[in-house]
């Protein structure tokens, strides 16, 4: 085979591997939602109990995803679960706005809910959301029932 | 007489310790002197796109084939244990996350092992056997930067680009299946793999291990063809091993890879 035929299927090769690269990064992983990080801005938010939050876990207003989580620490003086949520710049929430930790589903996996709240003037970078709900932990929820239960009786 | 017996035991064993520790030596300098002819190759793109062609183009069919019943296959048995706890639709996720994770860069080792890399080894020992290899060096032109340094930087090159083939035909094969027969919702199957597949976590891991997994089976596939005896017994004898220890080359550094990357 000749010279000029070889480099042509080389060259096909290697355009293909290179749209296959190009699918498994777009197509296939979350490589797109790395994308438009430059306007996106962080928020804390404190939590006593964060559950099973992970880092890259969905924040979602309205069942609409906004954001991300960050990262996640430890506060050691005041004992709270410091969660940072990542936004989209394009979304803009009051400053009286609530967060919770909400589960998608009986057993699925928790995200943080937003719910925005009235007030005139928006969340900026670095800024806190102050009203927030830690997650359900189920042990404690069918702890306090069977308390409950018990002294009924 | 016993006594005897013993000893010429001992002494054989002793022997093939020290001939394995020979080859591991004998192995690392030769790859040291390849590694010391790559910029040759470099200067010279003529050499590596030919060679490509051999350990790129040609393994190509069989990792098209392989890749596309391989995520059929994983799709179907994903469906039939998923459906029992109502999640057939995470069945893009189990399909997509052991492709990228695992069976991407193992099948393309092994079948590179199979394919390119026990033609490799037939090549240049039967360049050896008939001493084109003394040849060159009679007429002061180095095998080691013109015939092997090109192959073996042409297949530390095909191997990633092979696996994000196959992986990518795979994962196709997989959307095929789990669409198509078994009536998932197109963009549930996308959407699954897109929340939980890391680029940086799962695709890039995946690629560094085929290029470690490249790197060693063709390091093997070239050495045991220069280190091989000048027979055609020995040259059969020298594919065999290529094929054998390049797969479990593959197989021990994939545990450790994996022990490595996903912290388990």
């Amino acid at each position: 085979m000749n010279t000029r035929n070889i480099e042509i299927l080389v060259g096909a090769f290697v355009v293909l591997a290179v749209i296959a690269m190009v699918m498994l990064s777009l197509k296939v992983s979350n490589l797109a939602s790395y994308g438009g990080d430059d306007d996106s801005y962080e928020i804390q938010a404190q939590f006593d109990n964060i559950g099973g939050l992970k880092e890259r876990s969905p924040v979602s207003a309205g069942g609409v995803r906004v954001g991300k989580v960050s990262a996640i620490t430890y506060n050691n003086k005041q004992f709270t679960a410091v969660v940072t949520l990542q936004i989209e710049g394009k979304y803009q929430f009051p400053v009286d706005t609530s967060a919770s930790i909400l589960t998608a589903g009986l057993l699925g996996e928790q995200y943080v809910g937003l719910g925005p709240g009235g007030d005139e003037e928006n969340l900026v970078a670095g800024g806190e959301i102050d009203i927030t709900q830690s997650a359900l932990v189920l042990e404690q929820v069918i702890g306090q029932f069977l308390y409950s239960k018990a002294q009924e009786e | 007489m016993i006594a005897d017996k013993v000893l010429n035991k001992l002494q054989q064993i002793g022997y093939k310790t020290l001939s394995r520790f020979n080859r591991v030596g004998r192995a690392s300098l030769f790859l040291w002197q390849v590694l010391l002819s790559l910029p040759y190759v470099i200067q010279r793109p003529r050499l590596l796109v030919r060679q490509l062609y051999y350990v790129g183009v040609q393994t190509l069919l069989i990792i098209l084939v392989a890749g596309l019943f391989v995520g059929m296959v994983l799709a179907l048995q994903a469906y039939i244990v998923l459906v029992d706890f109502g999640a057939e639709e995470s069945i893009s996720l189990m399909v997509s996350l052991s492709i990228l994770r695992e069976l991407g860069p193992v099948f393309t080792g092994l079948l590179f092992a199979g394919r390119a890399g026990s033609a490799l080894t037939a090549e240049i020992g039967l360049m050896k056997s008939t001493e084109q290899l003394s040849g060159m060096e009679m007429m002061a032109v180095n095998p080691m930067k013109y015939i092997i340094a090109p192959r073996f930087m042409a297949g530390v090159i095909a191997v990633p680009l092979l696996t994000s083939i196959f992986m990518a035909i795979a994962i196709l094969g997989g959307y095929f299946v789990a669409t198509e027969m078994l009536g998932i919702y197109e963009g549930v199957f996308w959407s699954q793999m897109q929340n939980n597949v890391d680029f940086y976590d799962d695709v890039i891991n995946g690629m560094i291990k085929s290029l470690v997994f490249g790197f060693v089976v063709v390091w093997i596939a070239v050495f045991e063809g220069h280190d091989c005896m000048p027979t055609s017994e020995g040259l059969g004898q020298a594919t065999t091993r290529t094929v054998v220890h390049g797969s479990l080359a593959v197989l021990g550094l994939d545990f450790i890879l994996t022990a490595l990357m996903f912290n388990v």
